[in-house]
């Protein structure tokens, strides 16, 4: 009889725990985020080219301007100019022999590299994101749009080490368990390192400048497309590159206490 | 004799104030219950207007300030959002579903420019 007892007492507060425990409701929210840059003044948007480096397999400046100009096409209120890519390398490799020749006594002159393999080989091209003089022609050429360019760093990478990962296990009853297990791993991937610069069409001025950083890793033995790897990496960052411009809705859940 | 008299006069006042207390809970309850249930309908500003008057009847209900911070966040009004999340945390330090609620709020308005433009 007490046995029985214990045993629905038992069983009510497992009811009443299971109760307390569901006691709230999930509430969809949509938060609204206001543009880091005021872009009150801009009615068009160029978003001019890319100086960019890291993996033969992937035209980082092409692909960086189709899909950036894609996006805000749909996701801002400004109208995107559909314009020829700037070659901003050969540019900036232009000025760079104007300047050198110009200047023969400094002999410790960066060198640029004719092709970008890693970020170091970016340094010598990134003078051009300073010129003003520059920057104004094209926003003349515009009628004065807010430019957006920058670097593109995509670049390959392998990393070895120890993963955790869940695995399935079955106890003498028969019973799925499923328990973390530390594996070493061979993987590889990519790294995207965008740097996104704002530039004043009117003006040739630097208006806002921001890094980002992403990376991908898959087992050595996955063949991943180097573009489908790219376009992973932009997804996770294109939301906090249009933050900057326009206003965003982030969507999400919170509870509600009953 | 005199302290038999205070502590039958405190028992007297303590006893009168439970109820008191217990009602007023009760009553910011219904309030939040409310809305809740015009939240659930996309009504946030009517939804603010109950959750706020919650706190005001009963300013120990940690509910009624977690909902609050939920409605300004959807208003995107951050500051007060804070401002309620800590209160709600001040006032049940232990509510994990407080605290969950909270930390996604952080991670929100970490990627937001303040008013003053820092």
């Amino acid at each position: 009889m007490t046995a029985r007892l214990v045993r629905t007492a038992c069983s009510l507060l497992a009811v009443v725990l299971t109760a307390a425990c569901t006691n709230y409701y999930e509430i969809p929210i949509e938060t609204p985020i206001r543009p880091k840059l005021d872009v009150s003044a801009f009615q068009r948007v160029l978003v001019a080219g890319f100086i960019a480096g890291g993996s033969e397999d992937v035209d980082a400046n092409l692909e960086t301007v189709r899909l950036l100009r894609s996006q805000l096409r749909t996701k801002s209120e400004l109208r995107v100019i559909d314009a020829d890519v700037l070659p901003l390398m050969d540019v900036a490799a232009e000025e760079h022999s104007v300047a050198t020749n110009g200047d023969s006594s400094n002999g410790q002159e960066q060198q640029l590299a004719a092709v970008i393999k890693e970020e170091k080989d970016l340094e010598p091209y990134e003078h051009i994101f300073a010129n003003v003089e520059y920057w104004k022609r094209i926003g003349e050429e515009y009628q004065s749009p807010l430019i957006v360019t920058g670097t593109v760093m995509f670049t390959p990478h392998a990393r070895s080490g120890f993963v955790q990962r869940e695995q399935e296990v079955y106890d003498s009853f028969g019973r799925r368990r499923v328990v973390p297990i530390r594996t070493y791993m061979e993987r590889k991937g990519f790294i995207l390192k965008p740097k996104f610069i704002f530039i004043d069409g009117r003006t040739g001025t630097t208006l806002h400048s921001e890094t980002f950083r992403e990376e991908i890793l898959y087992n050595a033995n996955q063949t991943t497309p180097a573009l489908s790897s790219y376009f992973e990496l932009m997804d996770r960052l294109i939301p906090s590159f249009l933050s900057t411009l326009s206003s965003q809705k982030i969507k999400g859940t919170r509870v509600l206490l009953k | 004799m005199r302290t038999c008299a205070a502590l039958a006069a405190f028992t007297l006042m303590l006893a009168a104030a439970v109820p008191l207390q217990a009602d007023a809970r009760s009553d910011a309850k219904k309030q939040v219950e409310f809305g809740i249930s015009v939240a659930q309908r996309g009504l946030w500003r009517e939804a603010i207007y109950w959750w706020d008057r919650a706190a005001q009847m009963d300013p120990t209900y940690a509910a009624a300030y977690n909902h609050l911070a939920v409605a300004y966040e959807h208003e995107g009004d951050l500051d007060k959002a804070r401002t309620a999340y800590e209160k709600a945390i001040e006032l049940e330090p232990d509510n994990a579903l407080i605290k969950q609620n909270y930390e996604l709020f952080k991670e929100i308005n970490d990627r937001t420019p303040r008013k003053d433009g820092l």
